[in-house]
């Protein structure tokens, strides 16, 4: 607590002898008290945030029930409300993304901590810094120009022709849908996931990789097994962070899903999301019932992100209790 | 450190005194984005003429609009569809006064495709719009939008339906059409600013309709009639209650509205889709301010009856240069009538 003044740990020998009243005009215990009140609206900001959403979807929540997450009709006129199109945009697109960005991310940035000559990386570094600092409505206008165009008359002909027997790859080509919502949003989160990695791939202390090379290791051999393990809890960071911003991204996603409300096997085929279809619907919606089942969406989203970002955190426990040394970041 | 926090007191208060110099009086308002670019030119002119008032508004939608004006946190709300008789009840139990309908300017629908190798105007017939929007026409040459193009060779091709994904007045105003002339539609689908399409893809806007419109071969959506204009978009023809094929333009959206003004409600809250009379475009619509009955604050009920009249007479000259439809006189008339019903 702010109060109780024992607990602060000494800085030094002169520091426990020191009155409450001499450190407080040293600035000691204000600043104490000042990070402590900011650590602590963290916290306050997440209970008010999951508090409200509850609250205000309660009347949404006792109408349908467990039926929100098992229904697949989305009609404001008539007041029927599920959730599981939406549910399930979100996860799919958010796979997708993941399923390009991991490998590619993470290459490049073994590439640019380990290989690349650092004047390279560097210069590299500023553009991939730059490209996480684009707003996400550039990317979602990059997407209905050149992507949705490009999956159209290309790639998801291609796919059709040469993968077509899968049923991921059938039916009408319209350019966007799943697919390309998930290409957009491995675009936006790549920056995250190289940005991060390579940081967390510089900070291995070089010793290790000096005892690997010394063992007769070549440079790939000792940056694959020895590096790259010793990063893991790092990497795995960079990997969620991405797919946090996967999960929750709406401008872009909403510009190529297609915004259909539809469960369909097919990536080729529209789809919905969670926060888009928040985002669309929000302003207009005049039923008090639509403005709720909304809602409750918001607080389906933040459960989805807490499951996804407990599993994360599982995870890294688990693979570094296994393995090497930590690498903290 | 004290010399810096009385620095920024003085400078507080400078800048308050400025603000509160510049503008005497400051009305809030929110709702609707479709007549916003209208709304704000005329709050600036209004402005202009009346320096010591200050009317600040906020495009957050029809739905926004209503929710706040019924909570009491702005002075006046707007919206592209009218309140319905539960909103209206609600609002009368909160406040113990009622809140006022007052068209202001008109909007349209238009219907627009792109079809490889059609440059001309398409005539569409209400059953071919809805048997499109049921996904029940599903290629081109379909009989029912044939039928009405005698001489234009349409492909065999499957048709791409594009809707508005978020909520808006557009949609409002499209599906309450298609619920006035198709009694599927009305009991299957129904009318309201977002609606369960039975098909197609929904695109965020009407620059993104329209820009999937363009970029989709083969594809048949709806954008609004300014839109439409301001960007040249091809857009076809729609057959009007008394059999006319007819073109959305300025003078057909408001003599849809003239056809309506005969029967208009005291409260203005009319749809003035599939209006009579031979030149009436049958997807119209009006949009409408909510002014509460009542102002506790004479001065804000005054600047807003003051400027709701300067609107509907000198404000509707601006309507044609930014593509809005002009009231017709009958409206204004009746709305001056209902103004003086504002205490």
């Amino acid at each position: 607590m702010a109060t109780t003044t024992t607990t602060v740990p000494s800085a030094g020998p002169v520091a426990g002898s020191r009155s409450f009243l001499s450190r407080l005009r040293e600035g000691d215990e204000i600043a104490r008290i000042i990070t402590f009140l900011f650590a602590a609206s963290v916290v306050l900001v997440t209970i008010l945030l999951v508090f409200e959403l509850w609250q205000d979807s309660s009347p949404a929540r006792h109408k349908f029930g467990f039926d929100f997450f098992r229904t697949s009709v989305w009609d404001p006129v008539f007041e029927q409300f599920g959730a599981l199109p939406f549910i399930y945009g979100t996860l799919v697109t958010a796979a997708i993304s993941l399923l390009i960005a991991v490998p590619l991310g993470i290459g490049a940035a073994i590439f640019l901590a380990e290989l690349a000559p650092a004047r390279v990386s560097d210069t590299l570094e500023f553009f991939i810094d730059l490209l996480a600092a684009v707003p996400s409505v550039i990317y979602g206008v990059l997407g209905i120009f050149i992507v949705v165009p490009l999956m159209r008359q290309y790639i998801q002909p291609a796919l059709k022709h040469s993968l077509g027997f899968l049923p991921f790859f059938q039916g009408p080509t319209y350019g966007i849908g799943f697919l390309t919502a998930g290409i957009v949003l491995a675009i936006m989160v790549i920056p995250y996931i190289i940005s991060v990695s390579r940081e967390v791939l510089l900070s291995v202390p070089r010793d290790q990789r000096e005892a690997a090379l010394s063992l007769g290791a070549t440079r790939w051999e000792s940056t694959w097994k020895v590096v790259v393990p010793f990063a893991r809890a790092g990497i795995f960071g960079s990997i969620f962070l991405a797919l946090a911003r996967a999960l929750g991204e709406t401008m872009a996603v909403t510009m190529v899903i297609g915004n259909t409300p539809k469960i369909s096997a097919s990536l080729f085929s529209p789809g919905y999301s969670i926060a888009a279809v928040i985002a669309n619907e929000f302003t207009e919606a005049t039923g008090d019932l639509h403005t709720q089942a909304l809602i409750e969406l918001g607080l389906v989203l933040f459960i989805l992100t807490f499951i996804l970002n407990g599993f994360a955190r599982l995870l890294i426990v688990a693979t570094s209790q296994r393995g090497s040394g930590t690498a903290h970041v | 450190m004290k010399r810096i926090a009385g620095l920024l007191l003085v400078i507080l208060a400078v800048a308050g005194g400025v603000l509160w110099a510049a503008a005497a009086l400051t009305i809030t308002g929110a709702g609707a984005t479709f007549p916003y670019p209208m709304y704000s030119k005329w709050f600036d002119e209004y402005h202009k003429k009346n320096p010591n008032l200050e009317i600040n508004y906020q495009s957050i939608g029809s739905g926004g609009g209503i929710k706040q004006v019924t909570e009491g946190t702005v002075d006046f709300g707007a919206s592209d569809g009218p309140m319905n008789d539960e909103q209206l009840k609600s609002y009368q139990d909160k406040h113990g006064f009622a809140v006022l309908h007052f068209p202001t300017v008109l909007g349209a629908d238009v219907p627009a495709y792109n079809i490889p190798g059609v440059t001309v105007e398409l005539n569409f017939t209400p059953e071919a719009i809805v048997g499109i929007f049921l996904g029940k026409i599903t290629k081109w040459n379909d009989p029912a939008i044939a039928g009405s193009n005698k001489g234009v060779a349409l492909p065999a091709n499957d048709i791409v339906v594009v809707h508005r994904s978020e909520g808006s007045g557009t949609t409002y105003i499209w599906t309450d059409y298609l619920s006035k002339v198709s009694e599927e539609w009305k009991t299957k689908v129904g009318k309201g600013a977002s609606v369960n399409w039975p098909v197609g893809l929904g695109a965020k806007g009407n620059e993104s309709v329209a820009g999937t419109i363009k970029n989709t071969p083969n594809s048949f959506g709806y954008v609004e009639l300014i839109y439409a204009i301001q960007n040249n978009m091809p857009y076809g023809r729609v057959k009007n209650s008394s059999g006319v094929f007819i073109k959305a333009e300025l003078a057909s959206v408001t003599a849809a509205a003239a056809g309506a003004a005969k029967n208009m409600p005291d409260d203005f809250r009319v749809s003035i889709t599939d209006a009579p009379g031979k030149t009436a475009y049958p997807i119209a619509s009006f949009t409408w301010l909510l002014i509460p009955q009542k102002f506790s604050d004479a001065a804000k009920r005054d600047a807003i009856k003051g400027f709701v009249k300067w609107m509907l007479a000198d404000g509707q000259n601006y309507t044609e240069a930014l593509a809005y439809a002009k009231l017709p006189k009958e409206v204004v008339t009746k709305e001056l009538k209902a103004l003086n019903s504002v205490q």
